[in-house]
C-alpha cells in the first residue's frame, strides 16, 4: 500500500511536499480506545489539491490536524509516519512543530465566527500570526502586512476593516480573513477544514476561485476537507474518500468521479442534489448511519450499510477487510472494496439511477 | 455610553429610594417599640409612663409614617434638627441621622468605620484573586490529572464549610492554640497611625477572606478557562504556531477573565457592604460589625444606613461590571 500510493505520486513526476504514510490516530476515552484514523496514506505535491471527502466522524480532520502536530500529545496515540518536505512530523518536538505550525503549513478551518477570537481585532490576529514567524518584523510592518493580506483576499477598505473586530465582518469576509491569516506567511502547504461550510452558495464559489487563485499564485500545496462533492470537482486534482477512519478510495479526481468503485462514493454521489431534475424527485440517501469507531463493525465498515454485498461471494464483506488496492483502472486508481466488476455494477445499476442523461455517453 | 451609565445612574436612586422606604416601613410596623428600650437605656431603667410619651412623641412614633419618612428623607438631603427625649440634636446634611444608642451622627460615624471595611475586603479580595485565579487556570490546563481531581476536590470541601464555622477555625488554631505571633492581636488599627500594627490586626481577616475566596475563585476560574481552551479560537491560535504562554494567556485566560470579573465585581460590592462575620470574630470595627450592633439595639438610624450604604454599594458595582464588561467584550459595547 505504501509503495503504491508513492509510486502514484512519482507517476505525476512531482517530489511529493507532504506524505502521509500508514497514518493511524487513537484517543482513549473512558468507553475504550477509539480509532479515529487508521493506515492512512495519501501525498501531496506542490501546485496540487487533494480533496478529502467523507461523513462527520470519519476521520477526515483528526488526520489533517495530525499533519500540523495538534493532538495533545498526551492522550493521542499517533502512528506511522507524516513527513512535510522531508521532516518527520510524528514525534518531532513542540518548539520545531511550532515554527511549522503557520509557516509552512497552515490552516483554514470552518465557522470563522468561532475560529476567530473575538475580543481581538481581525487585523492584530493577522498581525499575531505574521509577527509570530518574523520576531524582527516591527508592529507596523505586520499591520502593513495585514492590511496587504486582507486586500488580496478581496475585503474591501482594508485600511479601515484591519480596525474592526470579528463580529464586525460578514460570514464571507469572516472566511476571507481566516484565509488571509492562514497565507500570511507563504504556506507550502494549505489544509483548508471545510472552508466553505455554513457559507452560501455565492460566496462559496467566490472563496474557492480565491483559494484557487492563491494556490496558482503561491503554487503551494492544498488539502481541501469537505463533504461537499461539487467543491471536490471543483478544486481537487485527486481525491481521497474516508470512511470510518480508513481510505476506501483513492485516485484522480476526474477518474475517481466518473468511474467510482467503491459503493460508499456512490452513495456520496447519489445524495448529491441535482438543481436541474425534477422537484419532485426524492434525493437517495446512504442507507444506515456511521459506524462507531469505538468498535467498528467486522470486515469491510461500510458492509451494514452497503447494497451492493450480495454480489460478493460468501460473507467476505463482513469477515474480511478489502486492502485499498488498484481497481480495474490502473495502479492510479485505488479503491477497498471486494467487488471485483466495480465499475461494470455503476454503469449499469447506479448511474442510470442518478444520472440517465450521462448513460448514453459512457 | 454616557447616557447609558446616567440612566443606570438614575434607576439606582431609584432603587435607593424604595430600600429606604422598605427599611423605614418594616421598622415602623415591626413588632418592638423602639421608644421603650431606648427610653430604659437612658434612664437606667427608671423609664416611667410620661418619659416614654416624650420618648415616643420626639422620636415622632405619634405622627404618620409618610411625614416621618418625608421628614428623614429631607434630612438627607439638607439636614435636620433631631430630638430623641430630651435632648435636641443638629444634624448637617447628609443626615442619616443620630444614633439613638450612642447619640452621635450616624454619617459620621459611617465615614469613620469605613476604612476598616475598605481594608478588610481590599485585602482579602487581593488576596482571593492573586491565588485563585491562577490555581484554577493551572489546574484547568492540566484538567483531569490527578493535581487537578485533588486541587478541585479538596477546594470544594474546604468552600462547603460554611464560612462563619471557617472563619472561627482559623482564628481559633491560628491565634488561639498555636498562639501565632504575626497575628497577635486582630483588629483595625488606621494605617496612617501605624502601618505595621494595620498589617498586623487584618492579617488573620485577610488570609480568611482570601483562603475562603479562593477555593471559590479557583473554581470560576478553573471552569471559565476550562470553557475558553475548548473553543475553536484556541485551536486557531495553537496552529499559528503561538507559544503555548500565549495561547493560554493571550487567548483563553482573556476570553475566561468576562466571567470571572463579572463575579468579582459582585463579590466585591457585598465586601464593601460590610463583612459581618469577619468583622465581628476579628473584632475589626468596620460597617459589617457596625450594623450587627445596631440591629441588636433596635437604632433604626444605623440599621437604614447600612442598608442604604449596601444598596448603594451593590448598586454601583453593578454598574461597574456592566461597563467593565464592555470593555472587555467588544461584542457588547454599549454605543
Amino acid at each position: 500500500m505504501t509503495s503504491q500510493s508513492a509510486s502514484a505520486a512519482t507517476e505525476r513526476g512531482a517530489d511529493p511536499f507532504l506524505v502521509v504514510e500508514d497514518l493511524t490516530v487513537r484517543f482513549p476515552t473512558e468507553d475504550g480506545l477509539v480509532t479515529a484514523v487508521s493506515g492512512l496514506s495519501y501525498s501531496v505535491g506542490m501546485g496540487q489539491t487533494l480533496g478529502i471527502v467523507g461523513e462527520s466522524g470519519s476521520g477526515k480532520s483528526v488526520s489533517s490536524m495530525a499533519i500540523l502536530g495538534l493532538h495533545d500529545a498526551k492522550t493521542a496515540r499517533i502512528t506511522g509516519s507524516i513527513r512535510v518536505e522531508g521532516t518527520e512530523i510524528i514525534g518531532l518536538a513542540e518548539p520545531r512543530l511550532r515554527k511549522l505550525r503557520g509557516n509552512s503549513v497552515a490552516m483554514i478551518f470552518q465557522d470563522a465566527l468561532a475560529a476567530l477570537h473575538p475580543f481581538y481585532k481581525v487585523g492584530a490576529q493577522l498581525a499575531e500570526a505574521y509577527r509570530v514567524h518574523h520576531p524582527s518584523a516591527s508592529k507596523r510592518d505586520a499591520r502593513r502586512k495585514a492590511i496587504e493580506m486582507l486586500d488580496r483576499v478581496g475585503i474591501p477598505q482594508p485600511d479601515a476593516r484591519v480596525d474592526d473586530f470579528p463580529h464586525q465582518f460578514s460570514g464571507g469576509m469572516r472566511q476571507r480573513a481566516m484565509i488571509a491569516m492562514g497565507l500570511i506567511n507563504d504556506p507550502s502547504l494549505i489544509i483548508a477544514d471545510e472552508p466553505t461550510t455554513a457559507l452560501d452558495v455565492t460566496v462559496q464559489a467566490q472563496i474557492l476561485d480565491l483559494l484557487q487563485d492563491l494556490q496558482r499564485e503561491f503554487n503551494s500545496a492544498v488539502i481541501i476537507i469537505t463533504h461537499d462533492l461539487g467543491v471536490i470537482a471543483e478544486m481537487a486534482d485527486d481525491v481521497l474518500v474516508m470512511y470510518a477512519g480508513r481510505a476506501v478510495e483513492y485516485g484522480q479526481c476526474k477518474e475517481l468521479l466518473t468511474h467510482p468503485e467503491m459503493p460508499y462514493t456512490w452513495g456520496l454521489l447519489s445524495s448529491v442534489p441535482d438543481v436541474t431534475a425534477d422537484t419532485d424527485a426524492r434525493l437517495i440517501p446512504i442507507p444506515g448511519n456511521p459506524p462507531s469507531l469505538l468498535s467498528p463493525p467486522t470486515g469491510c465498515a461500510f458492509h451494514p450499510r452497503c447494497v451492493h454485498s450480495d454480489k460478493v461471494p460468501g460473507d467476505l464483506c463482513a469477515t474480511t477487510l478489502p486492502e485499498l488496492t488498484p481497481g480495474v483502472r490502473g495502479v492510479g486508481h485505488l479503491k477497498r472494496c471486494h467487488l471485483a466488476n466495480a465499475d461494470d455494477i455503476y454503469q449499469a445499476e447506479v448511474l442510470p439511477e442518478i444520472a440517465p442523461e450521462l448513460v448514453e455517453e459512457s | 455610553m454616557f447616557a447609558y451609565i446616567v440612566k443606570r445612574l438614575i434607576a439606582g436612586v431609584v432603587v435607593m429610594f424604595m430600600i429606604s422606604a422598605a427599611v423605614f416601613l418594616l421598622f415602623w410596623y415591626g413588632p418592638s417599640a423602639p421608644a421603650k428600650p431606648l427610653c430604659d437605656r437612658d434612664t437606667n431603667n427608671r423609664c416611667t409612663d410620661v418619659r416614654l410619651a416624650q420618648y415616643t412623641e420626639s422620636l415622632g412614633y405619634n405622627n404618620p409614617v409618610y411625614s416621618e419618612y418625608g421628614k428623614y428623607v429631607k434630612g438627607i438631603f439638607v439636614g435636620r434638627k433631631i430630638t430623641i427625649g430630651p435632648t435636641t440634636y443638629d444634624c448637617p446634611a447628609p443626615c442619616l441621622g443620630y444614633s439613638a444608642r450612642t447619640k452621635v451622627p450616624v454619617w459620621g460615624e459611617m465615614k469613620q468605620r469605613l476604612p476598616a471595611t475598605i481594608s478588610v475586603a481590599v485585602g482579602g479580595a487581593t488576596l482571593y484573586l492573586l491565588f485563585g485565579v491562577p490555581i484554577g487556570v493551572a489546574a484547568a490546563r492540566r484538567r483531569g490529572s490527578v493535581t487537578d481531581k485533588a486541587l478541585v476536590s479538596s477546594f470544594l470541601v474546604l468552600s462547603s464549610i460554611p464560612y462563619y464555622l471557617f472563619a472561627l477555625l482559623t482564628w481559633l488554631y491560628l491565634t488561639v492554640i498555636y498562639e501565632l505571633p504575626v497575628f497577635g492581636n486582630p483588629g483595625y488599627y488606621p494605617f496612617t497611625d501605624n502601618p505595621a500594627k494595620w498589617f498586623q490586626g487584618l492579617g488573620l481577616a485577610w488570609v480568611c477572606l482570601g483562603i475562603f475566596g479562593c477555593t471559590q475563585y479557583t473554581r470560576y476560574s478553573r471552569g471559565a478557562m476550562v470553557e475558553a481552551l475548548s473553543e475553536d479560537y484556541i485551536r486557531t491560535a495553537k496552529a499559528k504556531g503561538l507559544p503555548p504562554r500565549t495561547v493560554v494567556y493571550k487567548h483563553g485566560l482573556r476570553a475566561a477573565l468576562v466571567p470571572i470579573v463579572t463575579i468579582f465585581g459582585i463579590d466585591f460590592g457585598t465586601l464593601l457592604a460590610g463583612t459581618i462575620f469577619t468583622e465581628k470574630i476579628f473584632e475589626i470595627q468596620g460597617i459589617g460589625f457596625w450594623s450587627l450592633q445596631a440591629v441588636y439595639g433596635k437604632d433604626l438610624p444605623v440599621v437604614s444606613a447600612t442598608a442604604l450604604f449596601a444598596a448603594a454599594v451593590l448598586i454601583v458595582s453593578n454598574l461597574m461590571v456592566d461597563v467593565l464588561y464592555s470593555f472587555l467584550d467588544p461584542r457588547v459595547r454599549i454605543s
